[in-house]
């Protein structure tokens, strides 16, 4: 949700005299971003000073978070470069059980003196909230992990390519939409770096660096006699990865319907502008669609969103405790239906995993934000819902001992709380391609890219648009189509899922700014998937006259 | 960094020009001390005290623009952050758009501060929430909330010789209230800059009976009915009114104010002509800013007048270029309404659907500004002037363009929260014909 408010920025058209990061962190110039972080020893030092005083006041738990959160965000438009963002936020988070109570105390004086303060406050606040504890907290337990680190497998630090380089980059694509018809053409590149200090009263101490790349773009096409417009956005993903995504490679592309090329682990933005002006141009003139059942074929970077908002939110066990109920809401999957063992989340060909070590995944680092060891495990069987998503202080609801590893904070100044890992589809297990999909579809859509979204509070209404829609008919893709958006119930859409691609077409979507949480913090997040089908599935023509 | 008063900040603003180097020079000044408690399952999850302030520092020279932020503030770092601003600027590509600072300008004194907001105490904020749960526990239901409060400053000062300063206050709150069996569910949302007028239990009281009354709601078809809004479900559409206003998107043919043919709707008749949207930093129910954050004073607005598009906003680079006043866009919206209660809407109303909340509103075509989202803690059957009995949630796909030419009534307007922006707004809750319910939804 909170990326509504990202875009809004990017797409302002704001120069920079007014835009700041207040909780980003402070705008700095690149080479800052560059500058070393303290060493893995001095911030063990000041972890120490925290793990001593906390044990000495009486907590029974204690963690601290020493993070230094880098961005860089760059915003074109046309032939213009609007705004160039560098943002630094450094500080230490710590959190505390004492009697049996969270407290969270932060501050960014990193510092022997600070850590001792901030420790003495999070001790105070937890002593404070312990009067209103109706049950203690239950932290099921996480082995110390001794002194270990974890980078993300980057080939190319973003930060280490120069400004005016990326500029260029992002400047070549809008003049390669311009160029192929577009009437408007803005492209952004988001990068993000956090250099997360962990350690806990469980002995461990974990030292990362995590990387994520987002490169986007939107293309407009403009018919001025006939008032219409329409718009394209970029098949990219954001990714766990750092500046090699940026570079082409023939051996991550994907031949997509109509010449439309889809990307794996590297993006070519340029093509991919040209191919987007092309397509836009092809919409002022496309048919709009006749409403009606039809079987679609998704491929993943538009299956992505539907698997996050209909599987990876309703699985969140906090969520389903009651905890979002205000804001966020509740879930229609409940502790019942995860104990029958028999709930029927899919069809047979719907196997679902959690994984928070999947190369380049937004979600992927070794250690979550309270020290545990990331993993892999199923969310659904072969249809069946067989987990959920859940951290220390709650696994245990499930008659589980082990946290699933998907806590996370968006910064050292804001407390940890249940996220949603990476959760994907997995690929079928016999051979078969998305172009043999499209030839086994008698009338059906084939959707790509991601557009509107919305889903009920409990998860069960959804109704998704996408980027571009080509029409199917006996086997054939038609040409483009107007209009669609396409209505179902979780339950019932996953389970008229009839065929899941094989894995040579695996791919990840990515969420870059999930928002959770009241007041909202943001993570990022991954969906992986091979192109799916749907047979029988509800589409509405979406155009109006006003 | 407390909140500081006009002096202290435009000592503060003038000591920070001091260093400047470049040709010119802006600053702008923040300090927010926020508190917030959350609370769910009739007990409070997480609580928080925020304080922040952040000095942003603005260095041009020509057109090389450059930005550097800071939320330190002593002697040294002051100077750093402007030289650091310089320093980006220096490297900077020239923005052809840049457009020079504004000098002087006269602000009115704005009405955002209530003493009472700046002075809450701990007690109070958690009296407030313990208020709203008691009536929970009281009715057997389950409540979660939020409650938030703010009090804060800004300050900008240039070397053109502007000088704008502004203090305020606001609270918001909102609660859900769900049956134990998790078959009912109501909500209420409040925000004022005068935390002595929030009344958690009342807001509570009607969540709750909402909660209640939403039992075992009954499935109706879906497809076109007359709907009663009220003003929190009206705030999440209009707004998508409010921030599209923009006259570069509507003169560059990419909004629904873009006109076929070239040009814009600027003008035209839209809406049903009691349609009547304005802003007003100096109305007394939701007084807001007298400046921009560019530092251009903010002044009573009419942005629709009689169903008239009647005003856009406008970037100062955009203004210059079409030779037009440049007009900043609404810091708070307001709706003129009619005189009826809810209750009186309703008791006019044969057949129709009254709608407490709308939920998760996305963007589904932006030339027609069609939205899709669904209702959501209190949907309920209209026949003969009563409410008949709850039915479930609905998705709805509806233009608020075309919603507002099918106006039935306007009720009276009271102060609202966007669930989707947290904005404040003056709405009526609105009657309207032919809203279109698309499918039907499970949840409740």
């Amino acid at each position: 949700m909170k990326r509504r408010n990202f875009v809004q920025l990017a797409g302002m058209g704001i120069t920079g005299s007014l835009l700041s990061f207040p909780s980003i962190g402070n705008a700095v110039s690149s080479e800052i971003l560059l500058e070393s972080p303290l060493l893995a020893s001095q911030k063990k030092q000041l972890a120490d000073v925290a793990l001593n005083i906390t044990k000495g006041l009486g907590a029974t738990y204690t963690d601290v978070r020493i993070g230094r959160y880098l961005n860089q965000f760059i915003s074109t438009r046309e032939n213009k470069v609007q705004n160039i963002v560098n943002t630094e936020s450094f500080g230490v988070g710590i959190r505390v059980i004492v009697k049996g109570a969270w407290g969270f105390a932060a501050t960014n004086e990193v510092t022997a003196d600070g850590v001792k303060k901030a420790a003495e406050k999070a001790v105070a606040i937890a002593k404070a909230n312990s009067k209103f504890q109706k049950e203690p907290v239950m932290l099921a337990p996480a082995a110390g992990q001794g002194e270990v680190s974890w980078k993300t497998p980057i080939q190319k630090n973003a930060f280490e390519v120069p400004v005016s380089e990326k500029v260029d980059l992002l400047l070549r694509a809008n003049g390669a939409a311009l160029k192929n018809g577009a009437s408007f053409a803005s492209s952004n590149l988001f990068q993000v770096n956090e250099q997360k200090y962990f350690a806990s009263s469980d002995g461990s101490y974990i030292d990362q660096d995590v990387h994520r790349i987002w490169p986007t773009f939107s293309v407009s096409v403009i018919d001025r006699a006939s008032g219409k417009f329409k718009s394209r956005e970029a098949m990219s993903a954001p990714m766990g990865m750092g500046y090699e995504y940026m570079i082409p490679k023939a051996e991550d592309k994907l031949t997509g319907p109509s010449g439309m090329v889809l990307y794996k682990n590297s993006y070519d933005i340029i093509e991919d502008a040209a191919i987007a002006a092309r397509q836009g141009k092809e919409m002022i003139a496309a048919k709009s669609v006749e409403p009606g059942k039809y079987d679609l074929v998704l491929e993943p970077n538009h299956l992505g969103l539907t698997i996050h908002e209909s599987i990876g939110h309703p699985l969140e066990l906090d969520r389903i405790l009651g905890y979002e109920a205000n804001y966020a809401g509740t879930s229609f999957v409940t502790l019942e239906k995860l104990k029958s063992g028999n709930f029927n989340y899919g069809s047979k060909q719907v196997t679902i995993f959690a994984d928070k070590t999947q190369p380049g995944s937004l979600g992927a680092v070794g250690y979550d934000d309270e020290g545990v060891k990331c993993k892999r495990w199923d969310l659904i069987k072969d249809g069946v819902l067989v987990n959920l998503e859940a951290i220390r202080d709650q696994v245990h609801m499930l008659g589980q001992t082990e946290s699933h590893g998907c806590c996370y904070a968006q910064s050292w100044s804001e407390v940890q709380f249940q996220r949603m890992p990476n959760v994907s589809l997995a690929p079928g297990k016999e051979t078969y391609s998305s172009a043999q999909m499209i030839k086994d579809v008698e009338k059906g859509i084939y959707i790509a890219g991601r557009g509107s979204y919305s889903i009920d509070q409990q998860r069960y209404n959804f109704q998704f648009g996408g980027t571009a829609f080509y029409e199917i008919k006996n086997g054939q893709i038609t040409g483009i189509l107007n209009d669609v958006a396409y209505q179902s119930n979780t339950q019932e859409f996953w389970n008229s899922c009839v065929k899941v691609c094989d894995e040579s077409e695996y791919r990840m979507f990515g969420s870059f700014f999930d928002g959770k949480g009241q007041p909202s913090q943001v993570s990022a997040v991954s969906h992986g998937s091979s192109p799916a089908r749907f047979n029988g599935v509800s589409v509405i023509n979406t155009g109006r006259t006003i | 960094m407390a909140i500081l008063t006009k002096d202290q900040a435009q000592a503060l603003l003038k000591k920070v020009l001091s260093y400047s180097k470049a040709d010119e020079c802006e600053v702008n000044l923040t300090g927010t001390d926020s508190a917030n408690i959350r609370y769910a399952r009739n007990s409070v999850s997480t609580s928080g005290k925020i304080s922040q302030s952040q000095l942003v520092v603005s260095s041009a020279y020509g057109k090389k623009l450059g930005v550097a932020t800071i939320n330190e503030f002593d002697v040294a770092s002051l100077e750093k952050v402007v030289r650091r601003s310089e320093e980006l600027a220096k490297l900077a590509p020239e923005n052809p758009e840049y457009v020079s600072f504004l000098g002087p300008q006269t602000f009115a004194e704005a009405h955002t501060y209530v003493e009472s907001t700046a002075a809450i105490t701990p007690k109070l904020r958690s009296d407030l929430v313990a208020q709203s749960l008691q009536v929970a526990r009281d009715a057997k239901a389950v409540a979660a909330g939020f409650l938030e409060d703010n009090t804060g400053f800004s300050a900008m000062m240039n070397t053109k010789g502007l000088f704008a300063y502004n203090t305020s206050t606001n609270t918001n709150f909102s609660v859900t209230v769900r049956t134990e069996d998790g078959k009912g569910s109501g909500y209420a949302t409040r925000g004022y800059n005068d935390i002595t007028k929030l009344d958690t239990k009342k807001a509570t009281r009607i969540a709750t009976e909402k909660a209640v009354k939403s039992v075992n709601a009954k499935a109706i078809e879906p497809g076109k009915y007359t709907v009663i809004l009220e003003p929190a479900a009206v705030a999440v559409l209009l707004e998508n009114i409010f921030f599209r206003l923009d006259a570069r998107q509507a003169d560059e043919g990419r909004s629904f104010l873009s006109k076929a043919g070239g040009g814009t709707r600027l003008g035209e008749k839209l809406m049903d002509e009691r349609v009547n949207i304005y802003s007003d930093p100096f109305n007394a129910d939701l007084p807001s800013n007298t400046w921009s954050g560019d530092g251009r004073p903010q002044e009573k607005t009419a942005w629709v007048e009689k169903g008239v598009i009647k005003n856009l906003s406008y970037s100062r680079y955009w203004a210059e270029k079409k030779g037009v006043k440049a007009v900043p866009g609404p810091e708070a919206a307001i709706m003129e309404g009619g005189t009826k209660s809810i209750e009186e809407l309703i008791a006019g109303t044969k057949k129709g659907v009254l709608v407490t909340r709308l939920w998760y509103i996305r963007d589904v075509d932006p030339q027609s500004l069609l939205l899709t989202g669904l209702t959501r803690d209190g949907t309920f059957y209209i026949e003969n002037g009563k409410i008949q009995y709850p039915i479930k949630n609905f998705r709805f796909n509806e233009s608020p363009i075309i919603m507002l030419n099918n106006l039935e009534e306007l009720g009276k307007v009271e102060r609202t929260v966007s669930v989707e922006s947290n904005n404040n707004y003056l709405l009526p809750p609105i009657k309207v014909r032919d809203f279109t319910f698309s499918s039907l939804s499970d949840a409740v």
